[in-house]
């Protein structure tokens, strides 16, 4: 597929799969890259970074590297899963009212309007709040059904314009049935949609997950970068001078977001190409620098 | 002396891994009052040059050094913003392929003449609203269309409004990138009929450019062809109809079906 | 003129828009009838009414008045099967070379995906034999273009492939919307011979719409005038060429680029000096017709 052979030629999409790559392969080979378990206590408390412990220690003596890789497995769980869910309801509600129109869209759209309206981060606070302890999973399930209203306004908007277009009207005369012009003739068109809906929408599960963690909703047993965040805050482990214990997860899930960040504007460059600007544009700056030519 | 001299116009689009020559060592001259028109198929670069001539273009553009535009004497390759910003306007103006639609939604047409002549001249309210007056006479439109908006005008109504702004301060060169194509035929000789009575009056030059031959040989002075950015031929109007003289401009005639005597070189219909 | 049945005719028919009081036909009783091996051609300008009378043959709109019919009987209220009949046999050629064709597909998929719906029972090879002979037929190298995308194509080739695609449900009746006024002008001439020659092979009957009259000189035995909705002037097509009667078309006519006639001898021209009048007059419902010649009628103009 053209778009496909594109992505992987752009740079900024090789640096962000690069980054996502390495932080996927030490999320699962986690056990292997550290003799300590995340949940005992192996060390003095809020020790430095040592050759011991590479990250330092916690307040209460677990080892800082071991947590964050294997937190790793739970955000990228998170992320991954609540994007995944988020961006199919997202998707195949938004081509349903785009391209059926009629009945459906009301009813989609209403119900569209509904979630929309609704203040997402405060319902997920009561939410939280009221399950108790929330596992990463009740995190992802609530993320993956109340967040989908952006993607299928979203799609919806762009299925209509693409109705509109020629081959999707020559598809209908020829007698083509409903589900394969949306599977077929439609979907194909809206993948860098999609795609950027997706990625978008790991990184929002991801830091609101971190989020409802951080803010003591979570289930504090479970070893994610949010209840790092959590156990750091409330160790107030900046005042004490242990900054390794906040900043590591911190910097973790700024990695993981850039990282996502990149392939989604590689996305959008590749899909638009009067966004395309920076490396391509390489060679026309050094032949203006040389005086080979100019604007 | 001429209005417009092109020498040994080249223009690169430059990629990743390769060149495209848009235009290659083009070199052509347009005298003062005269009617220009640059003919040629998509992609021949016809485009490319009027652009140029603005100094439009964008990157991964390229005009190669070497290459020289001069508008009354000046050298446009040489001008700094400032005076581009003058140049702009007021020596050469552009009406582009869909120029209805580069006109600004949300204001009345007399703002929009406001906003060119109070830039570039530091005119005030009222004297604008006089001088578009004046334009909208030139291009026969009723002055109370004045208060309208873009929408509420036909797209042939608002293509004349767009040369009455061009028309404003009084620039010598006009050109015009296919700005009939998207217009019914008989708004379209509305328009260039309208164009070549306001050229003979006001005396300015014209660079007319379609793909339309015909309508070329009806309305210019001279024509020149343009096949994958060469200039292969260069002569006037009736020369170019009755006696081209490059295979291309024969294979340009061969390929338009007539509408009177002869169809073409294959007559397919029974 | 044959003595075949039409297979596609448009009986008075009448196309609305807006509600009571400020209504406009976008079509006013109009009638025509397109037969097998002929191609009619149907000239105006933009808001004449051409586009909306290809939408009422595609069913896109439904007559407000009057009658579509097919084969002599009236399309509306057929049952299904004869509603799966009919879209099949009218096919449609679009004006845009570039959003006709889907740019995520190759083109033997476009190719393919017509005969799997219309011709089940060829399988596999058969089938993929069939795609190549629709595209030997329309000029093309089957074993260079058939892997090929939209975008690896020129708007030429694309075209072709267009009238391929349509041409393999074996229908009836073509379509034409302005098939060639987004190509290059050298390219032009190779897709209207196309057109004729399946027109001549396949016995297609075929609607050329288009805003460029010389072109409907060159493809068409037939034709029509539209104005405002209504259809000024119609017959053959050497007969309203050559000797034009309604004075829109004479406007239209002289408006047409001819490279023997200057600018500045307009006094040939009466009509261009008159054009609003010519305008507003022609727009004015006018439900009298007036016979020139055997096959020549017009609608007379109001003084």
């Amino acid at each position: 597929m053209p778009l496909l052979s594109q992505l992987l030629q752009n740079k900024k999409a090789m640096v962000g799969v690069v980054i996502l790559a390495f932080i996927i392969l030490v999320a699962v080979f986690a056990p292997f890259l550290s003799e300590y378990s995340p949940t005992q206590r192996v060390g003095r408390p809020h020790q430095p970074p040592s050759l011991d412990h590479w990250l330092g220690t916690t307040r209460l003596g677990h080892d800082v590297f071991t947590r964050l890789i294997h937190g790793a497995r739970v955000s990228l769980a998170v992320g991954f899963g609540a994007g995944l869910m988020i961006a199919l309801i997202g998707t195949v509600l938004g081509i349903l009212a785009g391209y059926k129109g009629g009945v459906i869209d009301e009813v989609i759209n209403f119900f569209t309007n509904l979630v929309l309206v609704i203040p997402n981060l405060p319902l997920l606070l009561v939410i939280a709040a009221f399950v108790g302890q929330a596992s990463p999973l009740i995190i992802a399930v609530i993320l993956g059904l109340t967040s989908w209203a952006w993607g299928v306004r979203v799609t919806r908007s762009e299925t209509l314009s693409i109705r509109q277009r020629d081959y999707v009207k020559s598809a209908e005369m020829l007698g083509e049935p409903s589900w394969r012009i949306m599977a077929f003739e439609i979907f194909p068109n809206l993948i860098s949609i999609v795609g950027i809906n997706f990625i978008g929408s790991v990184i929002f599960a991801v830091i609101t997950e971190a989020t409802l963690e951080f803010l003591g909703l979570g289930d504090p047993n479970t070893v994610s970068w949010g209840i790092m965040l959590y156990n750091a805050q409330n160790a107030s482990a900046l005042s004490v001078g242990a900054w390794w214990d906040l900043l590591s997860p911190c910097f973790a899930l700024t990695l993981l977001g850039l990282s996502l960040a990149l392939i989604n504007f590689a996305i959008d460059e590749v899909a638009n190409p009067r966004l395309r600007t920076g490396s391509m544009l390489g060679r026309w700056k050094r032949m203006v620098r040389v005086g080979e030519g100019k604007l | 002396m001429n209005i417009l001299s092109v020498t040994n116009l080249s223009i690169d689009y430059v990629g990743a891994t390769s060149v495209f020559h848009a235009v290659k060592n083009v070199s052509f001259d347009i005298a003062p009052g005269e009617f220009f028109g640059l003919a040629g198929e998509s992609g021949c670069g016809k485009s490319t040059i009027a652009f140029a001539i603005s100094r439009l273009h964008r990157p991964p553009a390229l005009i190669r050094t070497g290459s020289s535009i001069e508008v009354d004497g000046r050298d446009v390759l040489a001008l700094d913003d400032d005076e581009l910003r003058r140049f702009r306007w007021r020596e050469v103006a552009m009406v582009f392929q869909s120029a209805m639609n580069s006109l600004n939604p949300v204001l009345t047409i007399e703002n929009q003449f406001y906003d060119v002549l109070n830039t570039h001249t530091g005119m005030s309210r009222p004297a604008a609203r006089d001088r578009a007056a004046e334009l909208l006479e030139l291009v026969d439109i009723p002055t109370d269309r004045l208060s309208a908006y873009p929408h509420q005008l036909s797209g042939g109504m608002r293509q004349r409004i767009v040369i009455a702004i061009c028309l404003a301060l009084s620039p010598k060169l006009i050109i015009m990138d296919e700005p009939t194509t998207a217009l019914d035929v008989v708004v379209q000789r509305e328009i260039l009929q309208r164009i070549d009575k306001l050229r003979h009056k006001l005396g300015f030059s014209v660079l007319f450019i379609t793909h339309d031959l015909a309508l070329m040989v009806q309305v210019s002075d001279r024509i020149g062809i343009m096949l994958e950015g060469e200039l292969v031929e260069v002569n006037d109007a009736q020369t170019i109809y009755r006696a081209p003289q490059h295979d291309y401009t024969r294979k340009l005639w061969a390929a338009m079906p007539r509408l009177h005597g002869a169809q073409t070189a294959q007559d397919a219909v029974r | 003129m044959s003595d075949t049945s039409p297979v596609i005719a448009l009986d008075n028919v009448s196309k609305i828009f807006g509600k009571a009081g400020a209504q406009v036909y976008a079509a006013r009783s109009v009638s025509f009838a397109l037969y097998p091996g002929r191609t009619l051609a149907l000239v105006g300008e933009s808001g004449s009414g051409k586009t909306t009378a290809a939408r009422l043959i595609m069913r896109e709109y439904r007559p407000d008045q009057g009658r579509l019919l097919f084969r002599g009987t009236p399309v509306e209220g057929s049952s299904s099967s004869d509603l799966k009949l009919y879209r099949r046999a009218v096919q449609m050629v679009f004006q845009d070379p570039f959003s006709s064709l889907n740019p995520g597909h190759t083109v033997r998929y476009h190719l393919e995906r017509p005969l799997r719906l219309h011709q089940p029972a060829l399988k596999g090879a058969a089938r993929q034999a069939a795609a190549a002979e629709l595209l030997t037929r329309v000029k093309l190298d089957p074993a260079l273009v058939m892997p090929k995308y939209p975008h690896e194509l020129s708007g030429g080739q694309r075209q072709r492939i267009s009238i391929a695609r349509a041409l393999a449900v074996n229908p009836e009746v073509i379509i034409a919307d302005e098939p060639t006024s987004m190509l290059d002008v050298s390219v032009r001439l190779g897709i209207l011979n196309l057109l004729n020659d399946m027109k001549r092979q396949l016995k297609l009957a075929v609607l050329y719409i288009t805003h460029d009259i010389a072109t409907a000189r060159y493809v068409a035995e037939d034709i029509m005038v539209m104005y405002a909705g209504q259809i000024v002037e119609w017959g053959a097509t050497e007969s309203v060429l050559s000797n034009p009667q309604h004075p829109y078309t004479r406007l239209l006519l002289s408006a047409v680029p001819d490279p023997d006639r200057r600018f500045a001898d307009t006094s040939v021209d009466d009509e261009l000096g008159d054009i609003e009048r010519i305008r507003r007059q022609s727009a004015i419902e006018q439900s009298e017709v007036r016979q020139i010649a055997p096959n020549h009628f017009i609608r007379p103009m109001p003084a």
